[in-house]
């Protein structure tokens, strides 16, 4: 075994460490959240899962970028099917190990080409979206810093890679042609022999050539092992979890808000005495503190851990805020800050219990992130829910957060204390009783 | 309109008849003047079809859904149980509303509280009537008219009824104009999620005025709503464009009951 397959078998060891480390620190991360029992319907689940994530049905309501992003999806699923064969070639020192296929292998390689510069293409007309056209979904202040650079970031790496893709096909490519004994004749090259002319390899010596191809090979193999492992600390992570996100979609209807059953109990012990209210529920111990049950949400931990799978499942692409009536209308509200927000404070938190080994308060939380007026902005209209490509729910959260501002703070607005009278007193939320209820049908 | 058409449950159950649907006016069609419109309409509709219907009357009460969504569960869940006590107590199996948010939270919502009803909006109801034939509305004033149609987010979106309001408005031969942001992708009016009851948060503009110039832009004699909400942020914003002398926002069941003169 030469030393190149050892370097070789020690990186990809390396890369898969690390990466699964990263997951187990995210999944944590997210059991930090509420627990909520999710496994009905799983037949319903499964379909939603293929349909939404699989089958991308919700990505092509816009069809130019849903066009787009499917040669993306597609070139980066199917092109990993080659990672295989790098692998293999990487341990065993081989080249191009599964050309035995004969006419298949020319097939996929070729496919594998055409895919390639689809998204070369598509991340090219991305870049101009986000950068030269500005579309204001891409512009818009929340991704002000990292996250842009974050969306820039991938698309360039994605470019990169495809170019030392098709750059090593282009010298593999030539020296099939030259009969070079170690690079024998495998592969259909439809792109990269294009590639080869533009480039005018057939002008190089086989030596250059051999060193373009291994440094291209070696760039795309450790280009795709920190393209794994920047996934966890990037909003890039929605091509994992876009997966089990859709598997746990809200199945209910949209506009349906879950029980407080903790207040069902205090309010029928309220209304009649010989129930006994219920029982205050024992602390939570998580990340090593203890978290009192409280209504609604202040921090993460009061949040399901579904809505903090949805918020590292956001990939922040601006939909459910381009739709969102509020945000519209030129209000604080950003459906997609919420997400962001939500999962910043994530990893705030995880961050101390990784440098304390345990949750220490912070004196911060959500609300530190999210104002009052940014949740009281929402018409809880659910055009977020419907428009976003992975099925993640920000009325959630918003609802989650004002709860814990009625319930726990006392803090509304003063037109909702005057509802909250009117509905306590009169049984509406406008000041008339109910002897007037029936006026109507007078005249 | 006088009470002996309007049953309530009480009396109705005091005479021994079982009603075939309870009609749950809400607050909104009980109290709002715009709203109380639609409410009458609906009810000679009802009785137009000859429907055994009743209401609770003063034993009505607000269903808790501008509480739920304001952050007060408590409010919510006392008006909740108050009320699937009173429905429960008369044996109410069937439900219909003018209003989707009463029919979302009556629908959706009291299951999980011990109150389990088919709940149908009144669109749902209207369209049901004129496809068993009990009532016949031929187009009549609104026969080629330029009819447009608001989706309610909590009928629509909220709930997946797209259809219903629409093949009414079909049976009233008039010309049915899609708005760029329908069904799924319908817009709101800015009154839901409890929005009604407080002032809008800062912004560069109201929601209704967003909505209501989308719609007309469509150029539509009659805008037509399923909501009483939706109605009162839409009527605003016709106005606001000085346009209520050309354009009407109406009610199904109002369209309905014109058309059919009832």
């Amino acid at each position: 075994m030469g030393i190149a397959s050892i370097v070789f078998i020690l990186l990809v060891g390396a890369a898969s460490w690390l990466f699964a480390r990263n997951i187990m620190r995210v999944r944590r991360n997210i059991l930090l959240g509420k627990d909520e029992v999710i496994n009905d319907r799983p037949g319903e689940r499964w379909a939603v899962m293929t349909r939404v994530a699989l089958g991308q049905s919700k990505m092509v309501v816009r069809p130019i970028a849903g066009f787009l992003h499917i040669i993306v999806y597609a070139g980066f699923v199917i092109i990993n099917i080659e990672v295989l064969e790098i692998i293999i070639d990487g341990i065993f020192g081989t080249h191009r190990v599964l050309s035995f296929m004969g006419g298949f292998y020319d097939f996929l390689i070729g496919s594998f080409e055409w895919l390639a510069l689809g998204v070369w293409v598509a991340c090219a007309i991305f870049l101009v979206r986000r950068n030269v056209i500005k579309l204001k979904r891409f512009v818009q202040k929340e991704l002000d810093g990292w996250p842009r650079s974050d969306a820039n970031l991938i698309l360039v790496t994605e470019i990169a890679l495809m170019s030392a893709f098709l750059l090593m096909n282009a010298a593999d490519w030539t020296l099939q042609q030259r009969g070079d004994e170690h690079y024998i004749a495998a592969g259909a090259f439809p792109v990269s022999s294009a590639v080869a002319g533009i480039f005018s390899f057939s002008a190089y010596s086989s030596g250059t050539l051999i060193a373009i191809e291994r440094v291209c090979w070696w760039f795309h193999i450790i280009g795709i092992l920190a393209f794994l492992n920047y996934l966890p600390y990037s909003k890039h992570l929605h091509i994992l979890l876009a997966f089990p996100n859709t598997w746990y979609s809200k199945l209910k209807p949209k506009t349906e808000i879950g029980n407080m059953d903790r207040v069902t109990g205090e309010v029928k012990s309220m209304v009649d005495p010989s129930i006994a209210p219920p029982e205050m529920a024992a602390p939570r111990l998580v990340a090593g503190h203890e978290v009192t049950d409280r209504f609604g949400a202040k921090d993460v931990f009061d949040l399901s851990w579904k809505s903090l799978m949805d918020a590292y499942s956001c990939t922040e692409c601006g939909r459910c805020t381009s739709e969102c009536p509020a945000n519209l209308t030129g209000k604080l509200l950003s459906p997609r800050k919420i997400m962001m927000d939500t999962r910043d404070r994530v990893e705030e938190v995880g961050k101390v219990i990784d440098a304390k080994g345990k949750w220490e308060d912070d004196g911060k939380s959500l609300h530190t992130r999210i104002s009052d007026e940014e949740l009281w902005a929402c018409t809880t209209c659910n055009a977020c829910t419907q428009a976003c490509p992975v099925n993640i729910d920000p009325v959630n959260i918003i609802m989650e957060m004002r709860r814990y501002l009625v319930m726990e703070e006392s803090k509304t607005r003063p037109a909702l204390t005057s509802m909250f009278n009117n509905v306590e007193n009169n049984g509406a939320p406008w000041a008339f009783g109910p002897d007037k209820r029936l006026d109507w049908t007078e005249g | 309109m006088d009470r002996t058409s309007v049953p309530t449950i009480a009396d109705m159950t005091a005479q021994g008849v079982t009603p075939e649907v309870l009609f749950w006016v809400g607050c909104a069609g009980s109290f709002d003047d715009r709203a109380k419109k639609i409410t009458k309409a609906f009810v000679r509709i009802l009785n137009a079809a000859k429907v055994k219907f009743a209401i609770l009357g003063q034993e009505e009460t607000c269903t808790g859904d501008p509480a739920r969504r304001a952050g007060n569960e408590f409010l919510f869940q006392m008006q909740a149980l108050q009320n699937v006590t009173v429905l429960n107590g008369y044996g109410v199996k069937r439900i219909v509303t003018a209003c989707p948010h009463c029919f979302n939270t009556l629908k959706n919502e009291y299951p999980a509280l011990g109150g389990t009803y088919e709940v149908l909006h009144h669109t749902q109801f209207i369209n049901a009537l004129m496809k068993e034939g009990r009532i016949k509305v031929e187009g009549g004033s609104f026969k080629g008219k330029r009819i447009t149609f608001h989706d309610p987010c909590y009928l629509g979106r909220g709930n997946n009824e797209y259809e219903a309001p629409r093949e009414v408005l079909l049976k009233l031969d008039a010309a049915l104009v899609e708005l760029k942001r329908s069904k799924q992708n319908g817009l709101c009016c800015g009154a839901g999620g409890a929005q009604m009851f407080k002032e809008a948060e800062p912004g560069t503009r109201e929601v209704n005025i967003e909505r209501s110039e989308e719609a007309l832009g469509v150029e539509p004699n009659v805008i037509a709503a399923g909501c009483p909400f939706c109605n009162t942020m839409l009527t605003d914003g016709v106005k606001h464009f000085n346009k209520e002398g050309e354009v009407r926002v109406k009610d199904i069941a109002e369209l309905v009951a014109e058309a059919g003169e009832l």
